[in-house]
């Protein structure tokens, strides 16, 4: 993996892949986009980076343990705001009850919402490519 | 011929995704049948939001003066069904893999082989 | 008009992207035609007003699939399909023809592309595309319904997705032993 443009490019690319990823995880309220998306493209430029820069420098990049903690913190974070509405009396996934009024409740619940779901999304595919990407050496 | 306009979109659809269903039942190359079955998956996406679709509708993102939006359910339940298809890919891929190291190949037949040879 | 243009011209550029994959013998080339086809589908989608799906298909379908099965060619080590004929062609046909006729004849009973008056366009639909800006303040439509209509649903969705990777883990994570790789095949490693 020596390939000089490759290397440029993709240091070029990367940061941009994530300022992208980021934009679209927080004005997914606004415009198309979303949590789903956001992780897909986050994982994607981690990819790109395994893929140029070998898969050792992308696991010190980031470990495969903070990849499982991550995994199950998105969950976590979907399941809890959950129960925060309960505690502060509303429905399980009811956010109305999260701020002063409906609006502003509503719009944290589903920014916390997404961003769980984002970084599920971001660590399982990035689990995934490691799993099979590390099976090929021995 | 209305009617045809109205329907060839379902029909080409359901002809996509007769053809990843064929490579699912008739192919032995296991990596070959996720493609296929693949394939059978995207159709069916496409039949959903085909059925959501509205003649001359805007994209469901509420717009000042723009009363006319196609139908968002169809399209939240298509967005989350491609990600859990993406993780369900993995898995099957990643048996894939584990037949190979076990088997040895992963052509259907030779595994059939295999087994009926123990 | 141009709608209906462009609706033709891709899906006859999806049927034969299709066609070409179910033909192909070389595992490479019909991975890269999927991800043509998930590119072709993506089209598709924002051709029907489908804007997040559109780009969930081109980032996930086109993307992480793609890089996933090249993976698995890459350490199955299988670069062509060795049976391309098949055996017996024609039981495989016949039982397509026939579910591919009765999905047709289902057809017949709904109602047309882009139909206003559609059943399925009178449910909820109305109330979410209505209420949905003084509910959650949430411009986009599609996200409010994701995470605060039915945000069950999704919560079930995560929770399918992180078991997916706990699953791909389990069955490949970790190095191989050595004695596995060298060696006989059969044993289990449970690394």
């Amino acid at each position: 993996m020596n390939n000089l443009i490759l290397r440029v490019v993709s240091k070029i690319l990367i940061p941009l892949i994530i300022v992208f990823a980021l934009y679209v995880q927080f004005h997914g309220d606004f415009g198309p986009g979303g949590g789903f998306q956001a992780g897909v493209i986050m994982s994607a430029a981690i990819i790109l980076y395994a893929l140029v820069f070998g898969l050792d420098a992308a696991e010190q990049v980031i470990p495969s343990t903070l990849l499982r903690v991550l995994a199950s913190m998105g969950v976590l974070i979907y399941g809890g705001v959950g129960l925060v509405s309960l505690l502060f009396g509303g429905n399980y996934l009811n956010y109305t009850v999260l701020a002063s009024n409906q609006i502003a409740g509503q719009h944290l619940g589903i920014l916390l919402v997404e961003l769980g779901v984002g970084i599920t999304v971001f660590s399982v595919m990035l689990i995934i490519f490691f799993a099979f990407a590390g099976r090929g050496r021995i | 011929m209305d009617f045809f306009i109205g329907h060839y979109n379902y029909w080409i659809v359901i002809i996509l995704m007769m053809l990843g269903f064929y490579t699912v039942i008739s192919k032995g190359n296991l990596v070959k049948k996720i493609v296929g079955l693949n394939i059978f998956q995207v159709s069916v996406f496409l039949l959903y939001i085909s059925i959501g679709t509205v003649t001359g509708g805007a994209a469901p993102i509420t717009t000042e003066g723009v009363v006319l939006y196609s139908n968002p359910l169809p399209h939240v339940l298509i967005l989350t069904a491609i990600v859990v298809g993406v993780a369900t890919t993995a898995l099957g891929l990643a048996l894939v893999v584990r037949i190979k190291e076990s088997y040895g190949t992963i052509e259907e037949d030779e595994i059939h082989e295999c087994d009926h040879s123990l | 008009m141009i709608d209906v243009i462009i609706d033709v011209t891709v899906l006859a550029f999806l049927t034969i992207t299709a066609v070409a994959i179910v033909r192909m013998t070389n595992l490479f080339a019909i991975v890269m035609l999927f991800g043509i086809f998930s590119f072709l589908s993506a089209v598709m989608f924002i051709g029907m007003d489908a804007v997040d799906v559109a780009f969930t298909e081109a980032a996930v379908g086109a993307g992480i699939s793609t890089v996933l099965m090249l993976g698995t060619i890459a350490l199955t080590k299988d670069r062509k399909e060795k049976y391309p004929g098949g055996h017996r062609p024609w039981l495989p046909l016949a039982v397509v023809i026939v579910t591919g006729a009765t999905l047709v004849y289902g057809t017949l009973d709904i109602p047309a592309f882009g139909d206003l008056n559609a059943p399925s366009q009178k449910h909820v639909a109305p109330y979410y595309i209505e209420k949905s800006m003084e509910d959650t303040g949430v411009p986009n439509i599609v996200t409010a319904v994701l995470a605060s209509y039915r945000g069950f649903d999704t919560l079930g969705e995560v929770v399918v997705i992180f078991t997916a990777g706990i699953a791909v883990l389990l069955l490949i994570g970790g190095r191989r032993r050595k004695s596995d790789v060298a060696g006989q095949a059969g044993e289990d490693d449970d690394e």
